[in-house]
């Protein structure tokens, strides 16, 4: 069986490579899909932990899984909202450039 | 707790005024159409009246109980209920009557159904506000809702409610005609010195019942501090050493000064007596009921009612009896010269509450209710006397324009007389009787130098009667000094304003055979003669006493008569027979005479100690320092100052409007957060 270990360092792996693509990338859709990135890694290391505490014969516990299911849902319906914004952004300004959208400052 | 006799009745006393009063105050402040003047008045009166037959209902009831345990317990529902174990505090809405307030009750509501009929014929003539008829009434209600709330009260703290509705109304009643700036300064002043009386009531409130705490039996009724009274009678309480007082003081010394100074605000004892005569400013009926025969007796009532704590703190007491009779003399001595017909009689009330507190304070407390009592019923009728006057006189109070009145008044004359000699200790009044028991009771007791006391209790009473026939001479004999205009057209009131006049003027007469001293009913061969003291003395603690024998105490008598008499007989020779002579002894003691006429200068010595530098503090001080200062310049108007400075000059490029930069931002925190957090 794969150890625990193995599944958090990919997990980890996977968080670190969506953190600096949302920090470093200009595109507004790559940076929604580093953030995509990073909520499945969060996914995977919820699975991984509920494998390690799997709760008891009687009783057994799948709140990882549960929770799983619940950040898919609210990924789609980001990801959903996300792109009806830049939608508009482009309709609006021919761009996705995220550095090109800054007026809401001093 | 408390282990009276049920009763349902009790509630409906104070509530009845209360009704009324919120009846006139949605009708004025809801409705807003004006309510015709025999409705107001039949509500108002309607009220008082029926509170007053309850009132009576329930003295029944409570004389169907035993002699020595009567008392009747109405228990509403626990209106502050606090804590837990040994230190829970619970006040019940609940009233009580035993004796001690069932006098009361028929005085506040006997006294006041009279004050409030006369009231509609007094106030009938008044257009300076068109609401003003009804807004009267609904002062007056509510006035008669908070004391009857005050003397049927069982336990401190709802007396104490009773105790500033009181003072609110006094405030609203003595300020009625509020576009006078001088009425509403008046109002003002009564209220203000009220406050520091509170204060004293609400400190000693703390220490008895924290004193109670610690001895483990929290109690605010009266039946339940009574009943553990024993376990903090011997405590004692060490004050800070910067205090000029000493140290170490007796614990129920202390309380009972505390109370006793929330009486002198309330009860207008030196030094807190300078808003009563001010307190004049009012109309007459608010002097009548408020300021002469019920609110102010209300100190009085309260020392009585704690009787078994000034019956353990003998220091307090003499401080008491000391206070009241220097009062009494004081007040009597401003009486003299005064002009103003209310005035006089403001500054008698003053002396009188002195003597009633001269009595508590020598544990005659039955003697002082007695006093309470028929003071109650003549005071009320000189005053209410008095604004028959002036009505007649078309709103002229100064007796200088008055005069020659005995021949226009017919039928306000020979009540107002009765009223005079009843005040004066005429024999067989009832002034006489309860004025003779304070005599006797201060010659009795064993407060230190009580034999000086009696003096001047003797003295006072001579003095009353001279200021009390000096009035009613310049007033109705002599020749009428009124304007010629107005001299024609001086006749008596409406029959509202006469009527209540002969009622009040039958109790002063008959009232002091309620309590008709032993010694005089040994006279006439009658056992317990004095029935209210009987009927008194299971809810009063009484105090050691010489024994007296009756030749001694008709001596006594004899005296006060014989002074009395004096003053009189020095009234008529002053102001009838040679009118001339006042004013020439005036001019030849023209030092005593002025501090007379301006009454010591008390008001200006206040004024220059208490008031002026108060005032130049709160404005210079704290107003001006502390709060435009202090408050709005530095800590409001600062910060927003500050924090904007900061933000336009450098601040604001934080936000820089990149949303990575702040991405990066949160990323950091986030890894500061974790790494602070790991072990």
């Amino acid at each position: 069986m794969i150890p625990t270990e193995h599944v958090i360092a990919l997990s980890a792996a996977l968080f670190t490579v969506g953190v600096i693509g949302a920090l470093v990338r200009r595109n507004l859709i790559v940076i929604l899909m580093s953030i995509e990135l990073m909520l499945n890694a969060a996914n995977l290391a919820f699975v991984g932990f509920n494998r390690m505490w799997p709760g008891t014969e009687g009783a057994p516990a799948v709140d990882g899984q549960i929770f799983v299911l619940i950040v898919i849902t609210v990924a789609a319906s980001e990801v959903a909202v996300g792109l009806g914004i830049f939608l508009s952004m482009f309709r609006n300004r021919d761009s996705v450039n995220v550095e090109e959208v800054n007026l809401l400052k001093w | 707790m408390v282990n009276g006799v049920d009763s349902d009745l009790l509630h409906w006393i104070p509530l009845l005024p209360l009704a009324a009063a919120i009846y006139h105050g949605v009708m004025i402040g809801l409705v807003r159409r004006q309510t015709p003047q025999t409705v107001v008045a039949a509500v108002s009166c309607g009220a008082v009246i029926l509170a007053f037959v309850v009132s009576f209902m329930a003295l029944l009831d409570l004389l169907d109980q035993p002699e020595t345990s009567r008392l009747l317990v109405d228990n509403v529902y626990t209106w502050i209920g606090a804590g837990i174990g040994t230190s829970a505090i619970s006040a019940e809405l609940a009233f009580r009557l035993d004796p001690l307030s069932a006098v009361m009750i028929l005085v506040v509501t006997g006294v006041g159904s009279l004050i409030h009929i006369y009231s509609i014929g007094y106030m009938d003539d008044d257009h300076r506000d068109d609401k003003g008829f009804q807004r009267f009434f609904c002062y007056l209600n509510l006035f008669t809702f908070s004391m009857l709330v005050l003397v049927l009260a069982d336990n401190l703290v709802l007396m104490f409610l009773g105790w500033e509705g009181v003072g609110l109304c006094s405030y609203l009643l003595i300020g009625f005609w509020y576009s006078d700036s001088f009425n509403a300064y008046c109002g003002s002043k009564a209220f203000i010195v009220n406050r520091i009386g509170d204060f004293g009531f609400l400190i000693g409130l703390f220490l008895l019942f924290g004193a109670l705490v610690e001895a483990g039996h929290p109690a605010v009724s009266f039946s339940g501090i009574e009943q553990h009274f024993s376990s903090i009678v011997d405590r004692t309480l060490t004050l800070p050493a910067w205090l000029p007082f000493g140290t170490e003081w007796r614990l129920v010394n202390v309380i009972g000064l505390c109370f006793f100074v929330g009486a002198c605000g309330k009860s207008a004892q030196l030094p807190l007596y300078v808003w009563l005569p001010d307190a004049m400013a009012g109309p007459t009926p608010v002097s009548a009921l408020i300021h002469a025969a019920t609110m102010v007796t209300a100190g009085v009532y309260m020392v009585c009612r704690m009787s078994f704590l000034y019956a353990a703190a003998p220091e307090a007491s003499a401080v008491i009896a000391w206070t009241g009779g220097i009062t009494a003399l004081f007040a009597a001595t401003i009486a003299v010269t005064q002009t103003d017909i209310k005035k006089v009689l403001a500054y008698s009330t003053v002396s009188q509450l002195g003597y009633m507190f001269l009595a508590a304070g020598c544990g005659g407390f039955s003697a002082a209710v007695f006093h309470l009592g028929t003071h109650a019923f003549f005071k009320a009728l000189l005053f209410l006397g008095a604004g028959a006057v002036i009505l007649a006189m078309h709103h002229e109070q100064d007796m200088e324009k008055m005069g020659g009145l005995w021949s226009r008044l017919h039928a306000t004359r020979w009540v107002f007389l009765i009223g005079v000699l009843a005040i004066a200790g005429v024999p067989g009044l009832s002034g006489f009787f309860s004025k003779d028991e304070i005599l006797v009771a201060a010659y009795a007791s064993h407060v230190p130098g009580h034999d000086w006391l009696y003096g001047i209790g003797l003295l006072t009473a001579g003095i009353t009667s001279f200021y009390m026939f000096r009035l009613f001479f310049r007033v109705f004999l002599g020749d009428c000094r009124a304007p010629v205009a107005t001299r024609d057209h001086i006749t008596d009131p409406g029959g509202f304003v006469v009527k209540p006049l002969w009622v009040l003027a039958f109790f002063s007469v008959v009232g002091g055979y309620f309590g008709l001293p032993q010694v005089w009913g040994d006279l006439i061969e009658m056992e317990n003669s004095n029935s209210l003291a009987n009927f008194l003395a299971p809810v009063l603690t009484s105090t050691e006493a010489h024994h007296l024998d009756h030749s001694t105490e008709y001596g006594m008598a004899l005296a006060a008569v014989g002074l009395a008499a004096a003053g009189a007989a020095l009234a008529w020779l002053l102001y009838v027979k040679r009118p001339g002579l006042p004013d020439r002894l005036a001019k030849q003691m023209s030092g005593i005479h002025r501090t007379l006429l301006n009454k010591y200068y008390i008001d200006e010595i206040y004024d220059a100690v208490f008031v002026r530098p108060l005032v130049a503090f709160s404005d210079r001080v704290l107003f001006r320092t502390v709060d435009a200062g202090l408050i709005d310049g530095v800590a409001v108007n600062g910060t927003a100052n500050t924090i904007r400075s900061l933000a336009a000059n450098g601040l604001k490029y934080v936000h820089s409007g990149l949303t990575q930069t702040y991405v990066f931002m949160m990323l950091v925190g986030a890894v500061a957060i974790v790494m602070y957090l790991l072990p």
